[in-house]
């Protein structure tokens, strides 16, 4: 893909057809993966992760043929930053009836770095029950983990430095679809 | 948001907006199979009650617990509040130890304000009833129970009835109410009306029956048994009569219209029984909400480096 030119030096790394086949590509692994839908449960951490975490859904459901349950999971309440921002709004937590007990839990969200969010994934997820298995899905992941997290489906690696910011656009939340890097890649070149 | 909780008037709308979105998720919780979340650990919240109340201080409690603060309550019945210890020595005290927020209640308006303001105690303050001025968490409470039936709040109509005079929900909920958008009118006997209401954000009238009709919710306040005597209205049957909500009259309100009461009811004098037991009465429902709103002040207030911004925060890079 060409790098398109942007507003304030950011650079498209995938648009919105990018997107919507790497979801695609990780909506089968994800069934390959689990052997099908039969217990799936795909949990989106809000905000950018639940879009993702719905169409993840249909696309499973597509494929399947059945209904796949999908919820939100809001990690704030968990997170080990919080005494050092002002306090932050509470995002939306929806499980679904079906509860997580002895299900496959997968976790979505749009940017894994330092995995410091997933943690407190991990941490939300124990006080709703014991899932059987825990999976996660990134959009992007860029490294620099902090934490000794992976992710299990990964829509694209893209390496960067500490100084970029990686911004994701989805249609629900932006208005569009697209994956943008801003900031100095100086600092990449630096690091070499 | 303020680092204390003093007044509902002290709230902007996007303040309002934010404590009762929080709510709406902290309610949620009584839902979970482990109803409590780890975000205050290590916060210490003091109880310093100085008059008798039993909900809101189990509320407050419950609502510090769910959060896994540590609670401590301290009330004036035996301690050493009783033996005349000042509010200030009491604050200091609890400076002491470490308070991170303190919810007072106290027989003086203007208690939990003196607190906040003095270098007593370098916690947050929520005033959870001060005499006869506030009473904002119950105002919120209230808020967001009338707005989890009817939706936004905006443009509605809430009628406040009774002993307006001595109450410090009324006050506050005029107050949040018109920050909210929704219009209020008091009814109240002329001789339960306080000096200088012509300048809160809200109508006045006398005659119970006639506003009903028009409003999305009633509330009904509480007639204190010591006012009955008082010469404020010359007999509690007449009052009742007059000002009480009857079968009849709760027959005049729309049929989504609510009825809502504070607690502790006097049934027979404000409220009759049937009416208060009423489908329409959300009154039980008020107490679960006063946790969920509770949870969320103390949420707001504490959970980070400095209480919660109102607007609407913009997502840092990730």
């Amino acid at each position: 893909m060409t790098g398109v030119v942007p507003p304030h030096g950011a650079r498209v790394v995938l648009d919105d057809r990018d997107i919507a086949r790497a979801l695609t590509r990780i909506s089968h692994e994800i069934l390959e993966r689990n052997r099908g839908a039969g217990d799936l449960l795909v949990l989106g951490i809000p905000r950018r992760g639940y879009p993702l975490a719905r169409r993840l859904g249909a696309r499973i459901a597509e494929v399947e043929g059945s209904e796949v349950p999908v919820g939100s999971l809001d990690v704030t309440p968990y997170r080990d930053d919080l005494r050092l921002r002002p306090a932050r709004a509470l995002e939306h937590t929806d499980i679904p009836t079906t509860g997580v007990d002895g299900r496959t839990v997968v976790l979505v969200d749009d940017v894994l770095f330092s995995g410091r969010t997933i943690r407190a994934a991990l941490d939300a997820l124990n006080d709703f029950g014991r899932p059987r298995v825990v999976r996660l899905a990134v959009l992007v992941d860029r490294g620099h983990r902090e934490l000794p997290i992976r992710a299990d489906f990964v829509g694209k690696n893209l390496p960067t430095s500490l100084g970029e910011d990686v911004r994701v656009h989805l249609r629900e939340v932006d208005g569009n679809d697209e994956v943008l890097i801003e900031g100095q890649s100086a600092a990449r070149a630096g690091e070499g | 948001m303020d680092q204390h909780l003093l007044s509902a008037g002290d709230l902007t709308r996007d303040d309002a907006l934010l404590l009762l979105d929080t709510a709406e998720e902290m309610r949620s919780l009584s839902d979970r199979p482990i109803k409590k979340l780890p975000t205050l650990r290590g916060r210490t919240v003091v109880n310093l009650f100085f008059e008798d109340s039993t909900r809101t201080r189990i509320s407050f409690e419950l609502a510090a617990k769910r959060l896994s603060a540590d609670v401590i309550n301290f009330a004036a019945k035996g301690s050493s509040l009783s033996k005349g210890e000042s509010l200030k020595d009491t604050a200091l005290t609890l400076q002491a130890m470490g308070a991170d927020a303190v919810v007072v209640r106290h027989h003086a308006s203007g208690a939990p304000h003196r607190l906040a303001h003095s270098a007593w105690t370098s916690g947050s303050v929520v005033n959870a009833g001060d005499g006869t001025h506030e009473h904002p968490t119950q105002a919120l409470l209230d808020a967001f129970t009338m707005r989890r039936h009817l939706g936004a709040l905006e443009g509605r109509h809430v009628a406040v009835v009774g002993d307006v005079l001595h109450s410090r929900v009324a006050r506050s909920n005029a107050l949040l109410l018109s920050t909210l958008g929704a219009q209020v009118t008091l009814v109240s006997p002329p001789t339960l009306l306080p000096v200088g209401v012509e300048a809160w954000p809200v109508e006045v009238s006398y005659d119970l029956d006639a506003v009903l009709p028009k409003v999305d919710a009633v509330m009904m306040l509480r007639v204190q048994a010591e006012r009955m005597d008082a010469a404020f209205f010359p007999s509690a049957r007449e009052y009742s009569r007059r000002y009480g909500l009857d079968l009849r009259r709760m027959n005049l309100l729309p049929d989504h219209a609510l009825v809502l009461h504070p607690g502790p009811m006097n049934r027979g004098m404000e409220i009759t029984a049937d009416v208060a037991d009423a489908a329409r009465s959300v009154i039980v429902e008020q107490v679960s909400n006063g946790v969920a709103t509770r949870m969320a002040v103390l949420y707001l207030l504490l959970s980070g480096a400095a209480p919660a911004l109102a607007a609407d925060d913009p997502e840092g890079p990730t």
